[in-house]
């Protein structure tokens, strides 16, 4: 398939198509492994992380070195010349002339997009703040997809912080391109998403509805997109007392649940999901994160023009 | 009151009353040699009252940054006393450099010199959304 785009900056740089493409070449380096071994070899990934994190950017590094590539970077804008004051655009001038494709991450909303501009090197965004995070957008579709077999004819519940959260935000829009998707949106009412997602839930005339406890809708889902419900969130302490308990998913809560419920979290989870639960089936979050590590060499192996 | 018709220049008409002095200073008209008039409250037919300038010489406009201050100013082009022709204007679809963005948590708040771009998102709202990090500029409404 011929590329459309030279950096993925935002999910919506994706067409359907394009997504569909590269979840087909995720699913085929789990079936093709050998194919795929030294595929990027002599290529170099840069990853500039200006704020820390952990899947992320190891999976971007897991992701090039299984591909037979090399990779560079740095892990923290202390340890790299940001801290002197360096422009995101001279940084990543510099960078371009070492490196063959760059993923990073910046605290402020649309750095990668400065990046962009300022190089002829591919830029993925792996997280701008709370603006983007259009790889873990796909992380989450492809998982969907292996675990559902398809991405639309689903009942989605999202759950937790739908509010703050940007990787909600970006898989609703995602998920409202796929036909017959039914999107329940679990949130206390500090929490609902913001009133531009509503309005585009309301203008896809998709069928959706937000509630505020998890058991009255848990039957009904196909996949629980799980969040973390943070405390500095709240306006007083008291509310998030109140709600905290309502937004972990235990054993006892799953109890009405589908048998081939998917759970999702984009994680860290810090206590949302009881441990108990990692031992179910249904729990899928760290499936997710390998799955985050297919989709990534995928997206390498596209944006440097060999596949 | 009655101000001269210009001979060789430019009429931008039809600008909503209040938003003259605006547009003489983005336009810098102060720093040009030739005759420039500006007319406050001007009675219109149409809008009840509108400013006018007239400026006796043709110098390049910023159409992209008159679009985005009031989209209903026409601009006359004269020579010799006849006008040559009539332009109007429209919400421009990108602004560059025209506003800045607000936004504390976007990259145009500690990048060097960097191009404040802002992209037209909903032309009947009039709303534009910074190109870097998609929030919406109010100060237009």
């Amino acid at each position: 398939m011929e590329k459309n785009f030279r950096n993925l900056i935002s999910i919506t740089d994706l067409s359907i198509e394009e997504i569909d493409h590269l979840i087909d070449v995720a699913n085929d380096i789990v079936e093709n492994p050998d194919e795929y071994i030294d595929i990027c070899k002599g290529k170099k990934l840069a990853t500039l992380f200006f704020e820390p994190s952990t899947r992320t950017r190891l999976s971007f590094e897991a992701a090039m070195l299984e591909l037979g590539g090399s990779v560079l970077g740095f892990a923290g804008a202390s340890s790299s010349s940001a801290a002197k004051g360096e422009s995101v655009s001279d940084t990543v001038e510099t960078v371009g002339c070492y490196a063959d494709i760059i993923a990073m991450r910046h605290p402020k909303e649309g750095a990668p997009m400065v990046a962009s501009r300022r190089t002829t090197v591919p830029i993925i965004n792996a997280g701008d703040g709370g603006h983007f995070h259009p790889t873990q957008t796909l992380t989450d579709l492809l998982t969907i997809k292996r675990k559902k077999g398809e991405l639309g004819n689903i009942t989605l519940g999202l759950c937790g912080d739908l509010k703050f959260g940007r990787t909600v935000h970006s898989l609703i829009e995602a998920m409202l391109r796929y036909d017959n998707v039914k999107f329940v949106l679990i949130a206390p009412e500090e929490l609902r998403v913001p009133e531009y997602i509503r309005e585009e839930l309301r203008k896809s005339g998709a069928d959706w509805k937000e509630v505020e406890s998890m058991e009255e809708v848990m039957h009904e889902l196909d996949v629980l997109y799980m969040t973390r419900v943070q405390r500095e969130r709240f306006f007083n302490e008291e509310d998030y007392a109140r709600l905290k308990d309502t937004y972990i998913l235990d054993l006892e809560k799953l109890e009405t649940a589908k048998e081939d419920l998917t759970i999702m979290h984009p994680l860290p989870r810090v206590n949302e999901i009881s441990v108990k639960v990692d031992d179910d089936p249904r729990a899928c979050y760290f499936y997710q994160a390998l799955c985050g590590k297919h989709i990534r060499m995928a997206l390498i192996l596209n944006l440097l023009g060999i596949k | 009151m009655n101000i001269d018709g210009v001979t060789t220049g430019i009429v931008l008409d039809h600008i909503k009353a209040g938003k003259g002095i605006k547009i003489y200073n983005y336009l810098h008209l102060d720093k040009l040699s030739c005759s420039v008039a500006m007319l406050q409250n001007v009675k219109s037919s149409k809008y009840g009252k509108k400013d006018i300038i007239k400026i006796d010489e043709l110098i390049e406009l910023d159409y992209e940054m008159l679009g985005y201050i009031d989209s209903n100013i026409t601009v006359n082009f004269v020579k010799d006393g006849r006008l040559l022709k009539k332009e109007h204007l429209d919400l421009p679809e990108t602004l560059t450099d025209i506003i800045q963005c607000k936004n504390p948590r976007c990259i145009t708040s500690i990048e060097q010199e960097i191009e404040h771009v802002f992209k037209l998102v909903d032309r009947e709202k009039k709303t534009y959304r910074c190109a870097y990090c998609d929030v919406e500029h109010k100060e237009y409404k």
